[in-house]
Formats: structure tokens, sequence, C-alpha cells
């Protein structure tokens, strides 16, 4: 008898003689029963070399990098913006004082839209949810006394992203920064809009195109920035199951590596730079297999689909973050708690990076205090409990390399049935993936709602009879911010040579109707002070609005 | 009241966030009302225009923006105009406890803040209505 038939047969008798199919039963996130152990006749079968292998190395299971953490902790990027770009640039310096790694922008609705302030359809939501960007002039405020060659900028933005990046470029400009010198990340991921949250601006192909003009331009003149950054987490947020958060967001990004590639680029001129934003739940171990299946697939479909070279093209680099939406109004204290657990799941998934929700998050953006808790935990995190100190501790577990590899075969039956659709862009304007995550959320709603999902302090030990009165300091929004942001704009609008605006938009809208790269165009019209809204109302004129496809 | 409840699910202003909108519509139909959803980024007029011409019993705003005061008071204010003042306008997101009073004292018929359960929103409406019959 060789060693794992002993282990089977031993396995066998436990069960039996300790009666485990009496035990009561547990389900993983894919609604399957788990064993109640699993053993080394689970993973008899995984080739370690081919499926697992070493950190930094082909299939990267273990991680994207061989040091990981021994190297230096996670990138710590608290996203942070609200009202005038002078509030965002305060907080900003603040956090970067307590120790944040660079600065995470929160634009408010009326920017990520591309509406100017004054747009009526803004008049209420002006610096409310993020930091009000009008016209470059906010721009140069809002990065104000910060070393733009060496700080990482990361901007949370995507209908307009190419135009935020434009006014970035401007700002190093006038500071005699060339764009080369500047570093972040662009998330620039149109399609995750038209699929929730709905911040989109233009018909699905013009979005498309947009999108690679700025992977073109940052592969062409921006070494140290990362074009885009694509986003499961505005899907899984809006109730996506961890599979189709990762599967869709796979299909979305193999649909802007598609068309990057028909654009001309080479595979390995921009892979190297693309990452991904995650959101994360509670389910330490099922969350940390999935970030281990996802490296192994993404590597897999740059190596052998889109025929990658270059070991850096295949990296699933990718921010992850508690969601916002694990987080309960009730006893809203407790989502520190929630916040530390799924930031360990991250960190045992592997992520270069995390932002972190404040616990307040279920009613208003975060204060000063809340921020600085939600830093505080991932610095406890990193420095005082050990976890940084081996790659992909879990590595080798049964159950784990179990789940890593059944997530990776769901992930790739989520691909494959988008691309049986005609791919990212069809689903999408078919309303199939909004579809498909509005079933989700409603399982989950009603999981929660009928106790079988326990929620501590929602659906099972809550506090009964009158709750005691919590005394909590939410963020206010400050209502004269608006004329502030007002009395800012129409100054532009003043002293700007509204000829050359006139002439750089009229330049934009004819390089729109055609095939250029409108990088360079967009640069020019933001440092003549062209305001975003301006510059989005042009292009909106070219490419046409987008008609939502409305899904319950 | 004999006909289904008519309820037509909103989402006001720029924000896109409609997973709790989605799921309170499909709430609602489950319990037997009929729900119109109108999409994202719709403004107080055209939440009135639909609420009028699709001739419904409430108006169910969802918001996450914060800027539910003047939406509530705008939607408010054109149903009356309108002539649809009997019309039930209850509000769902992130609404801060001390502005509940606030809206109210506006006309809204109920506010479910975060941490409402999901049928809190048909309970109220089912005794809304079988009181008024």
């Amino acid at each position: 008898m060789s060693d794992m038939e002993k282990i089977k047969a031993e396995t066998g008798r436990w069960a039996r003689e300790r009666d485990t199919d009496s035990l009561p039963e547990a389900l993983d996130e894919l609604g399957r029963p788990v064993k109640v152990v699993y053993t080394p006749a689970d993973t008899a079968h995984i080739d370690y070399l081919e499926r697992i292998g070493l950190p930094g190395e082909y299939p990267f299971t273990r991680g994207v990098y061989p040091g990981m953490y021994r190297v230096r902790p996670w990138a710590m990027r608290l996203y942070s913006g609200f009202g005038t770009a002078e509030d965002t640039n305060r907080r900003w310096k603040y956090l970067l004082e307590q120790g944040n790694n660079g600065v995470a922008c929160a634009f408010d609705l009326p920017t990520q839209l591309g509406l100017d302030s004054d747009d009526p359809l803004a008049r209420d939501e002006v610096g409310r949810l993020g930091v009000s960007i009008d016209s470059l002039a906010d721009m140069e405020v809002l990065y104000d006394g910060l070393p733009l060659d060496r700080l990482i900028s990361s901007f949370n933005i995507n209908a307009p992203a190419a135009v935020i990046l434009a006014m970035y470029v401007a700002v190093g400009a006038k500071r005699g920064l060339p764009a080369e010198k500047l570093g972040g990340t662009l998330s620039n991921d149109m399609l995750c809009e038209y699929v929730s949250r709905g911040m989109w601006a233009f018909a699905v192909p013009a979005a498309l195109r947009l999108t690679t003009d700025v992977v073109e331009f940052c592969t062409r003149r921006m070494p140290r920035f990362y074009p885009f950054n694509i986003r499961g987490i505005i899907m899984r947020e809006a109730g996506a199951s961890m599979v189709h958060e990762a599967g869709f967001a796979f299909a979305n990004a193999s649909a802007y590596i598609q068309a990057a590639l028909d654009r001309g680029l080479a595979v390995d001129e921009f892979a190297g730079r693309i990452s991904f934003f995650f959101s994360t739940g509670t389910q330490i171990f099922e969350e940390a297999a999935r970030y281990r299946a996802a490296r192994r697939l993404w590597a897999r479909m740059m190596k052998e689909r889109f025929g990658a070279k270059k070991p850096g093209s295949m990296l699933f680099r990718f921010t992850g973050t508690v969601g916002g939406s694990f987080y309960q109004a009730r006893e809203p204290e407790n989502n520190l708690i929630r916040g530390a657990y799924g930031l360990l799941a991250n960190i045992l998934g592997g992520a270069q990076g995390m932002l972190h929700p404040a616990w307040d998050e279920p009613f208003a953006i975060p204060t000063e205090e809340s921020a600085r808790l939600a830093l505080r935990t991932q610095q406890i995190c990193a420095f005082e409990t050990g976890v940084t100190k081996t790659a992909d501790p879990l590595g080798g577990s049964y159950w784990v390399e179990t789940m890593t590899d059944e997530l990776e075969a769901r992930i790739v039956e989520v691909i494959e049935d988008v691309e049986g659709r005609g791919g990212a862009v069809r689903a999408i304007e078919a309303g199939y993936m909004q579809r498909r995550i509005a079933d989700d959320a409603y399982r989950r709603a009603l999981e929660e709602h009928e106790g079988r999902r326990p929620v501590v302090g929602v659906n099972c030990f809550a506090e009964t009879e009158s709750n005691p009165e919590r005394h909590m300091n939410f963020h206010r929004h400050d209502p004269d911010m608006y004329d502030r942001q007002l009395e800012r704009l129409n100054r532009v609008r003043g002293r700007r040579d509204e000829g050359r605006v006139a002439q750089n938009l009229a330049r934009l809208q004819a390089e729109a109707r055609g095939t250029e790269n409108l990088m360079p165009c967009l640069i020019e019209a933001v440092e003549s002070y062209a305001t975003l809204g301006e510059i989005m109302t042009a292009l909106k004129q070219v490419f046409g609005p987008y008609r939502e496809p409305v899904v319950i | 009241m004999n006909r289904k409840i008519r309820v037509l699910m909103a989402k006001a202003g720029l924000d896109g966030h409609d997973r709790g909108a989605k799921v309170i519509a499909r709430v609602f139909r489950d319990a037997g009302m009929e729900v119109i959803y109108t999409g994202l980024h719709q403004t107080p007029e055209e939440i009135v225009r639909a609420a009028v011409q699709e001739d419904v019993d409430v108006v169910a705003l969802s918001m996450l923006s914060g800027a539910h005061l003047s939406v509530c008071r705008q939607v408010l204010d054109g149903l009356r105009a309108a002539g649809a003042g009997d019309m039930t306008v209850i509000l769902g997101g992130t609404v801060l406890p001390e502005e509940v009073g606030e809206l109210k004292a506006l006309g809204v018929a109920e506010v479910f803040p975060p941490g409402s359960p999901i049928d809190a929103g048909v309970r109220f409406l089912t005794s809304r209505y079988s009181e008024a019959t």
C-alpha cells in the first residue's frame, strides 16, 4: 500500500468511526459542501511545480514577486477626497504624515461624469463624495506642495480618465517635470461603469477608444504610470459574487488588451503595467484562494491567449480592499473588526496594495479620525502580526489548494460564458453582466435577511430593545464649498484666452472624429484651461450618448 | 386596495449605486407590487413626469450621494404642482439619523436609512395601503 492509499484508507476509517457524516453541513462561497477535513489525498493529483511553483515565477500562484512582503509591505493608500482641492490637499498631507504611501484620489460625482460644478445637474453633488475638479486650476491646488516626482498618485476615475491624466501631465509640466517622470495609476476602466455604478459618459465603443488612447500614450511616454487598473470591485460592490467579480473583470481586461493589440501595440509593451482592483469579503480562506487562482489563471491567459513572452506581462498585480458593502450600519464600530479580517484575507491572498474603508463608510465618507484608524489597521497588520514573514503562507494547505483549483475552474466558466456572448462589450450592451450581478445581489440580500448568512449585530447577536444611542461624528459636507468652487471656476473662465480654448476644443472634436490619439490634444486643451465639462461635452457631441439597458 | 400597488423605483441625481434600488425593486415585486425602475441619473423633473405618466401610487427614491434633502424637496414640490401630491414618497439610502425628521417634515412618508431590513418598505407600504381601504 502506498502512503497515499494509506492516508485514504485512514481517512475512510476515521470518517466512519467518528461518524463525520452526521456533523452539521458547511457550505463554501460556491454553495457547495465543504469536507470536514482535507488531507494530502485531496491534493495528490496537483503537479506542484507546474500548478503552484514558486513566488515570482510562472504560474505565479504563490505571488507575483519572489520576496513578497519581505522587501516591503503592500502599498497603503487610502482612498480620499472631498470638497474643494484645498480641502483634499490638506487631508492628503495629513494622511501622508501618518504613513500613507501616496495618494488615491476620490472625485465627486460631477467630476466622474465629466460635468462642471456649475452644471445644473451637478448643483447638489459638488464636493460631496470626492473632490471637485473643474479645470487645471483645481488640479494645481490639489497637488500643491506635493512632490510629483516621488509621489505615487492613483486616480479613481473612468469616463473622464484621459482628461484627468492630461491635467496631471499639465501640472507636472508647469513644475518642469516631463510626463516620463510622473508615477501613478489611472483606473481608466470604462466597461465596469456600464456594468455597475453608472459613471459613464459616451457610447461604449468610444469609451474603449479613449481607454486605448491612454494606454498607448502611457506606453510611449509614461514608463512609470499604470494606464489601467481593472475594477472588479465596482461589480462586486454592486453585488457580484466573488467568481463573477473575477470572471467579468478578466473578460473586461481581455477587451482592453484586444483593443490595444488592434491599435498596433505589442502585448509585452503594455501588459507589464496592467493592474487590478478587487473587493474582498470576510470569508478569509476562499478569498485568499481566489487571489491565488486569479494569479495562475491570468498568467496563463496572458501567455497562451495573448502571447505574452515577458514574465512581467503575466502578473496579476492587485489592490485588494475590504468592500464597503461588507460593512454594516448597525453597530458600525464592528466594521473595524470586519475590516481587519478582510485585510488579513487580502494579505494571505498576496495583495500589492490596499485602500481599506473606514468603519463609518455605511453612513458617510471618512473623517480624519476614521481614516487614520483605517491606516492604523493596515500598519498593525503589516508591522505587528508577522504575516509578512513568508510568501503565500497558505500555500500547500490541502483545503486552500483544493479551493484554488475549484475557483479557477469557475472563473474560467464565467469568462468563457462572456466570450460565448461575443465578448465583454456585447455582453454589457445586452445587459447580461448587469443581470447576473443583480441576481447575485438579491440572493445575498435574502441570505442575510433570512439569517442563512450570519451578520453579527444584524441578524444574530443583535442588540434588542432600544439600541443604545451612539454619538458618532460623521463627515459633514460643507455647503459653503460650492460657492468657493464656483468662484474659482468663474475666475478661470474670466482670465483665460477664449479664442485659444475654442480653437483647442474644435481641434479636439476634429481629431475625435478621426483615429488619432487624443492625449496630446487633451493636454493642450487643459493647458488652455478648457474645463472638464467643456471637454467632455465636446467629446460627447462627437461620440454620442449611451443608452442604458434598464435591468432589475 | 384591490389593484396592485404601483411603485416607481427612482435613482435620483448623479449617483449610480443601484444595488439597493434593484434589490428592493425585486422585494417589492416578490411581494406582489408592480414596479417600474427608472434607470440611473434621473432629475427630479424626470421622476415627477414618470410618476405621473405611469400613474403610480408610490415613488421610491434611492440615493447614496448625500444630496437627498434637496432632491426630495424638488420631487415633492413637483408632484404637488402636477396634482399628484397624494402619491406616497419614500426614501432609502445613506441618510443620517438626524436628517429623518427634516425629511418627514418635507413630506417624505418614510425613510429607510442604512441598516434597514430589506422588507421594511414592503411592511410599511402594505400597512399603509391596507389602512387606506
